[in-house]
């Protein structure tokens, strides 16, 4: 299932960069190559599980939707951090220079 | 079990790789040139990006399942002697495949973006010699 919610957080990144683009301000393409990045290692290591041991191609249940969520909010954050420390608008500068 | 690590592996040489290229376009007089306009530095950020994030999002993967623990040796499959063998062939198969096909997409990526880039550039030529 996280498999699932990755791409799909994929797909909406790089559809909300495309929209923007060609100015990349706010690190969006990072954000959506983030997402793609892991999608495809997933999607490499589920056909993998799927070929050498059968069974079920996606995992759905209440722990891998809640692992989807995780990720999510793991590369929003971690997408976040790297805006901040980058600081393209400059707002921390501003915020430090009038204490 | 540890698939990622292969992934982080190939991440910290092509960051290396990066990191090296950037310092040389900058300087004056670089040799390293590119028809299209796309530097060798920015399609590495690419790659790096994919696999550093890819990186990142299955280490959580793993720790989630118990597979990495934040203490020594920090891999599961490193505690029991007979779990070491299955993990490195599950690196050298899964971790090896994952690598190969972020970087195999990387190459398409790149091969549709400086052809792109080529045909804009002919239009505008075209373009200009009306």
């Amino acid at each position: 299932m996280w498999l699932i919610m990755t791409l799909v957080a994929a797909l909406i990144t790089t559809a909300i960069w495309y929209i923007k683009a060609p100015d990349d301000k706010y690190k969006l393409g990072f954000l959506s190559l983030m997402f793609w990045g892991a999608s495809i290692m997933w999607l490499v290591d589920h056909v993998i599980a799927y070929l050498q041991e059968g069974g079920e191609f996606l995992e759905i249940n209440q722990d891998a939707i809640l692992l989807g969520v995780s990720v999510i909010i793991f590369g929003l954050l971690v997408w976040g951090i790297s805006l901040l420390l980058s600081d393209p608008k400059g707002v921390i500068k501003k915020i430090l220079a009038k204490q | 079990m540890a698939c990622f690590l292969v992934v982080a592996g190939e991440a910290a040489v092509t960051t290396v790789v990066q990191k090296v290229i950037e310092k040389k376009e900058k300087q004056p007089g670089s040799e390293i040139k590119n028809i299209s306009g796309l530097s060798w530095s920015r399609k590495l950020g690419w790659l790096n990006k994919m696999l550093w994030g890819g990186t990142l999002l299955l280490a959580l993967e793993h720790v989630w399942h118990g597979e990495v623990v934040p203490w020594w040796p920090f891999l599961t499959a490193m505690e029991n002697p007979a779990d070491i063998a299955p993990m490195l062939h599950e690196m050298a198969t899964v971790g090896g495949a994952m690598a190969v096909t972020v970087t195999v997409v990387w190459v398409i990526m790149v091969l549709i973006a400086e052809a792109r880039l080529k045909a804009s550039a002919k239009v505008n030529t075209a373009g200009a010699g009306v």
